[in-house]
């Protein structure tokens, strides 16, 4: 009999990669979903998990992470994020390039990879810098990277300006089948805008970051991934527009896809009116129309992935005059409690199943990633849910180095209480 | 003579008052602008007198932080801080530890720790008077806090045009030129809407953007339309040292649209005032003659400054302790 093995029983089974949402047991062994008929051929003194009241959903996936290590240890590391994400109910994370050095060679990924071995508690899959040192010049090692175990390219943080360079980075990822993520910004619309250029950064005097910067790159790769093949994701969409342009583009069968973060539909840019820099990210906050129109997006489709754009600073580092600080807030253990709170419970702008799909089939799809399913046979990746538990944020709990989120002391109502990855309990409510 | 022996403080109210700071116009409430404007015309006689010295703020130190260069505003508080017999002491960015790569919180903590009672700020970043002010027991004055807010400065712009029109409630003032950049103008908007003025902005869209609007003010671009309606013209300083190619084609095209020459003072009513906050372009912004004529109150804006600011210190650090 294995030593590992586990039957969560009694719990609504939201599997949407096989189309299941029923009541029932689900059985782990030795790290992998199981037949649940396997359970006559085990010994009677299985461990079981009551799950009555409960949602058992594949493990959760966030493809938008910046674990800060290498090189910025003080703001989180792979031990402390993934400890994060467990938190937050993810079994599996996708990080970002912009640490220091980038990872832009295969020893970086490599490194990553056993660091991760050595200290992750959910699965670390490495993006790869599609340019050297994410400066939007020369093309990056990717084909070595690529071998080295990346999942997807991107420059996040920064955005490539030369279309002719994106474009060559597209045809070359396209060999490799690697889909390319975009952080969509133009620099010269945007200049130094720190906040949603409208009526409230005109009242506060800040500069402004208007919508068009992301639309017009948002455009930018609608074209490019029609012209090249190679599928283009977009990140952490702010703008309304951004979605009608990623409509449009699916709509006529191009490889274009986009994810959401939950502080651009939880908040505005009302919120930057006191100048605290834990309502500073990039993109920024923006509008009440934005919310609708993203908010409309992920109800008709045209959005398909929830990320977090986990972002820890140092508190010293975001204690300093608005328009010095840098951009970014946590997200990991807010993200699911948010999108649940928003999208399903309050504005019913999608099921609790469709919202399970995007946060595991949808970004599993995208970047090929042998997990979301509880199929028999996968890995035994399962985050259990109480999508009706409220309960109040409390940044001093964060499992996270850093404190920086807008959220500390918000009601929200649902979130996960296990998470369980290669059927090994990871952290529990 | 006996009039000038008693406590010059006497007819000065500082009880309706209870601001720790000054960082803003926009949260202030029309009694607040009031009591302002009240202690400086107070204050306005200290100036006129042979001994121009009250004690209202005596053993208090005052810290000038300069961390953008200005002359004009830092003279101002520091001579108001003098007449109300505080101790100043200035600082500049090159001076100070922030070029060393210190944070403002440390520096602002710094001073603190030596017992500053009042901290006026000049900074390039909007909201760093604030910053500091949620951080500090000392009393923080905004002299400007990057294109947000330059709070005494719309005061004594008030102050004058209440001088010397008698009123403020029902004036049409007129902003010209860069207002996207420019905080003087944002915390004018903000002191003449809420006493009832009626403010129209000026200048090309790229520098007068439509989202003024939503602070309750009528934004165009046709300066010739809206000068024969205008009680007040204030002509902002065309920041030319900050300002791209992008944002007008040259200075010679602004002055040619928006610039107050004597064919356009023409289109003027007679008794309207002509103010600036300075320094002045002349030839750009403004024909040089006019700036020097009896329709400009450029000067009696100067001389105004210093009674708001002594009203402001003596509010902020004199009354709110008191």
């Amino acid at each position: 009999m294995s030593t590992n093995t586990t039957l969560l029983k009694n719990g609504r089974i939201i599997d949407p990669a096989n189309r299941r949402d029923e009541i029932g047991d689900l059985l782990i062994v030795d790290g992998r979903i199981a037949e649940p008929s396997e359970v006559r051929d085990l010994k009677s003194e299985i461990p079981e998990i009551d799950c009555s009241g409960l949602v058992i959903a594949p493990g959760l996936i966030d493809l938008h992470v910046h674990l800060r290590e290498p090189g910025q240890s003080a703001k989180e590391t792979i031990a402390s994020g993934t400890k994060t994400a467990a938190a937050g109910g993810f079994t599996s994370i996708v990080c970002m390039p912009n640490t220091s050095p980038s990872i832009d060679s295969p020893s970086v990924v490599t490194w990553i990879l056993e660091k991760a071995k050595a200290e992750a508690c959910v699965n670390v899959f490495p993006t790869g810098a599609i340019t050297k040192g994410i400066a939007g010049e020369e093309l990056a090692p990717i084909g070595s990277m690529f071998k080295a175990g990346i999942v997807a390219l991107t420059d996040d943080g920064r955005c490539i300006q030369n279309h002719e360079v994106m474009r060559r980075a597209l045809e070359y990822a396209g060999m490799f089948d690697l889909t390319v993520m975009d952080h969509c910004q133009d620099y010269n619309l945007v200049g130094k805008g720190v906040m949603h250029e409208g009526a409230v950064s005109t009242a506060l005097g800040l500069p402004g970051w208007p919508a068009a910067g992301e639309e017009i790159i948002v455009q930018r790769n609608a074209l490019l991934a029609e012209l090249t093949g190679t599928p283009i994701h977009c990140q952490h969409l702010s703008s309304g527009g951004s979605v009608r342009l990623l409509r449009e583009a699916r709509a006529r069968g191009v490889k274009l896809s986009g994810e959401i973060c939950p502080h651009h539909i939880a908040l505005t840019d009302e919120s930057v009116r006191g100048f605290d820099t834990n309502f500073k990210m990039n993109p920024p906050l923006r509008t009440q129309r934005d919310i609708d129109l993203l908010i409309e997006g992920v109800a008709d489709g045209a959005i398909t992935v929830l990320a977090s754009d986990h972002a820890p600073h140092c508190a010293y580092e975001k204690e300093v005059e608005f328009d010095l600080a840098p951009f970014g807030i946590l997200g990991l253990e807010t993200e699911l409690g948010l999108f649940l709170d928003i999208l399903v419970h309050k504005k019913k702008a999608i099921s609790l199943a469709r919202l399970i799909e995007m946060f595991t089939v949808e970004p599993a799809r995208l970047l090929r990633l042998d997990r979301g399913t509880l199929t028999v046979g996968a890995p035994a990746d399962v985050t259990l849910l109480d999508p009706g538990l409220e309960w109040t944020v409390d940044k001093e709990q964060s499992f996270s180095r850093s404190r920086n989120t807008p959220f500390h002391a918000w009601e929200l109502k649902g979130r996960a209480v296990r998470t369980i990855v290669a059927g090994q309990t990871v952290w529990a409510l | 003579m006996s009039t000038e022996t008693r406590t010059p403080t006497a007819d000065i109210r500082g009880d309706t008052w209870s601001r720790k700071d000054l960082t803003a116009i926009e949260p202030l409430s029309v009694g607040d602008l009031t009591t302002l404007l009240n202690t400086a015309a107070a204050f306005k006689t200290v100036g006129t007198r042979e001994i121009k010295k009250v004690p209202a703020l005596r053993g208090q130190t005052m810290v000038n932080f300069f961390v953008e260069p200005s002359t004009r505003t830092r003279v101002s508080f520091e001579l108001a801080a003098h007449r109300l017999s505080a101790d100043v002491i200035n600082m500049s960015a090159s001076s100070s530890s922030l070029t060393k790569g210190e944070t403002l919180k440390d520096t602002a903590l710094n001073l603190q720790a030596l017992h500053a009672d009042i901290i006026v700020l000049r900074h390039s970043s909007a909201g760093a008077a604030q910053f500091l002010a949620k951080r500090l027991s000392a009393s923080v004055i905004n002299a400007g806090d990057g294109a947000h807010e330059h709070p005494t400065q719309a005061l004594l712009d008030t102050f004058t045009i209440r001088e010397k029109l008698g009123r403020i409630a029902g004036v049409h003032v007129v902003i010209v030129g860069d207002i996207r950049f420019s905080r003087v103008a944002r915390s004018n908007i903000y002191a003449l809407t809420k006493l009832g003025a009626r403010v129209t902005l000026v200048g090309p869209p790229t520098l007068v953007p439509r989202e003024f609007e939503h602070l309750g003010v009528v934004v165009t671009h046709d300066l010739d339309a809206v000068l024969p309606e205008a009680d007040v013209v204030n002509l902002l300083r065309i920041q030319h040292e900050r300002q791209r190619k992008e944002y007008f084609p040259s200075l010679g095209e602004y002055t040619a649209l928006f610039g107050l020459t004597k064919a356009r003072a023409e289109k003027l009513k007679p008794d309207a005032l002509i103010m600036h906050p300075g320094p002045i372009n002349r030839g750009v912004e403004i024909d040089s003659d006019l700036a020097d004529s009896g329709r400009s109150v450029i000067l009696d804006q100067v001389t105004n400054g210093l009674a708001v600011r002594m009203a402001v210190l003596f509010l902020c650090a004199g009354a709110y302790r008191g």
